[in-house]
């Protein structure tokens, strides 16, 4: 069976996988790693979103062994190790951006990526759509848009002195 | 979905002999193969992933654009190279799925699936681009056969895309609103061959080139040239989403708004 080695959440890892084993098996099932939902099964919901080599991708559709050599972070891997949370985790908090949580894992990653990428900021329109692989069926989205809108402020900030 | 062997070749000479092992296949980004992996629909002996063969990488000469095979459509929507030389294919490669689906996806396993909805087969057509692989250079126009059908052999790699860069060229896609796939997809463009346009998500063998709407555009550039032109509804899709005729009418709205975007 293929070995695959990564490092999730700054940790090193080596594991036996099959061809067919996807990313979120690995992190879930052979990582004990549940935060990573899966939501559909088929691409569309975002549940699964995970950061590889820095970037979002839904980890549902990807081979356990196209992440060999990877680093990959995911919800676990946000919170400090004293347990503060990352600035959109703490935003998502302050503005109620989830009801039931099943999406909010993948919301939270692909948030951060799409913030991390518009260093410019984003206006609440460029959010909504930036938010199109990611489902929610609670909320109607309206939260969600303000706690990244509220977080991007806080990620953007100049470092304190 | 069933179990396979997984191979990442090193080169080009490698890839292809494993892809001449019996129901093998060939994955660049995997955003349609491993879908369809999960549904059971197809079941290869080998998956050999071709990332590992350093097909990626954009190239801007005075008169084309060249993508590698393996560049990613979000490495094509921000390309500065790119918006420069044809903005209309880096706002197409914007529009590809989501930003996750974007991060994995790359041109040559787009134009290797041929969906008929997608949108690069639009831009290839219409540019009139040349693809090259690991046999020969291969013209927009021979390229495409149909259905998720192409000229490919089964153990032929798509390279590189080469775009000529056209004077004026632009697309417009009518999204399905749930599955943002394209309704119908419209680029236009004027270019060192003249006046293309192709159309995608509409067709029911996919991509095609519009004859009555090149003629027209050809004669006088402009979206009041486009009135009036008919659309055939005999070879196009009925499905849940819309019917032929829905889909002939918005042929002809969707290019006169991308013939006016393209100025």
């Amino acid at each position: 069976m293929p070995q695959v080695t990564l490092t999730v959440n700054g940790k090193s890892a080596t594991v036996e996988v099959e061809g067919r084993t996807l990313l979120v098996e690995l992190l879930r099932e052979k990582l004990g790693l549940t935060g990573t939902h899966v939501g559909c099964d088929t691409s569309q919901c975002g549940a699964c979103v995970v950061h590889v080599d820095g970037v979002s991708v839904k980890s549902c559709t990807m081979l356990a062994v196209q992440a060999d050599g990877a680093k990959v972070i995911t919800i676990e891997g946000l919170a400090a190790a004293d347990g503060t949370l990352h600035p959109m985790q703490e935003m998502f908090r302050e503005h109620h951006a989830l009801q039931c949580g099943f999406c909010t894992p993948g919301m939270v990653m692909a948030a951060i990526d799409l913030v991390n990428s518009n260093p410019l900021g984003l206006s609440q329109d460029e959010i909504r759509h930036g938010l199109e692989g990611n489902l929610c069926r609670c909320t109607g989205y309206h939260n969600i848009v303000k706690a990244i809108d509220a977080a991007q402020g806080i990620m953007h900030a100049p470092a304190a002195e | 979905m069933y179990d396979f062997a997984y191979q990442k070749p090193a080169t080009l000479a490698a890839a292809v002999a494993a892809l001449g092992a019996e129901d093998a296949k060939a994955m660049s980004g995997g955003m349609t193969l491993i879908p369809v992996l999960k549904q059971r629909l197809n079941k290869p002996s080998v998956v050999v992933d071709l990332s590992g063969l350093g097909l990626s990488g954009i190239t801007v000469t005075d008169s084309a654009v060249v993508i590698g095979a393996m560049t990613t459509h979000i490495t094509v929507a921000n390309s500065g190279e790119v918006k420069r030389a044809i903005p209309a294919l880096a706002a197409l490669a914007g529009l590809i799925g989501d930003k996750e689906v974007r991060h994995r996806g790359t041109i040559g396993g787009s134009l290797a699936n041929n969906d008929p909805a997608a949108d690069y087969p639009a831009a290839v057509l219409a540019l009139g681009a040349t693809i090259t692989t690991s046999k020969r250079s291969i013209a927009a126009d021979d390229y495409f056969q149909g259905m998720f059908t192409t000229v490919l052999e089964a153990d032929e790699v798509i390279t590189s895309v080469s775009f000529p860069i056209p004077a004026k060229a632009a697309y417009v896609k009518f999204k399905n609103p749930a599955s943002r796939y394209a309704m119908v997809g419209v680029f236009v463009a004027k270019g060192p061959s003249g006046v293309r346009v192709a159309i995608t998500g509409a067709g029911q063998g996919g991509v095609f080139r519009h004859a009555g709407f090149e003629a027209a555009l050809a004669a006088n550039w402009s979206a009041d040239a486009l009135r009036g032109v008919a659309t055939s509804a005999d070879d196009l899709n009925s499905d849940i989403h819309a019917s032929a005729e829905y889909r002939a009418h918005l042929c002809g709205v969707i290019a006169q708004r991308a013939v006016k975007a393209a100025g």
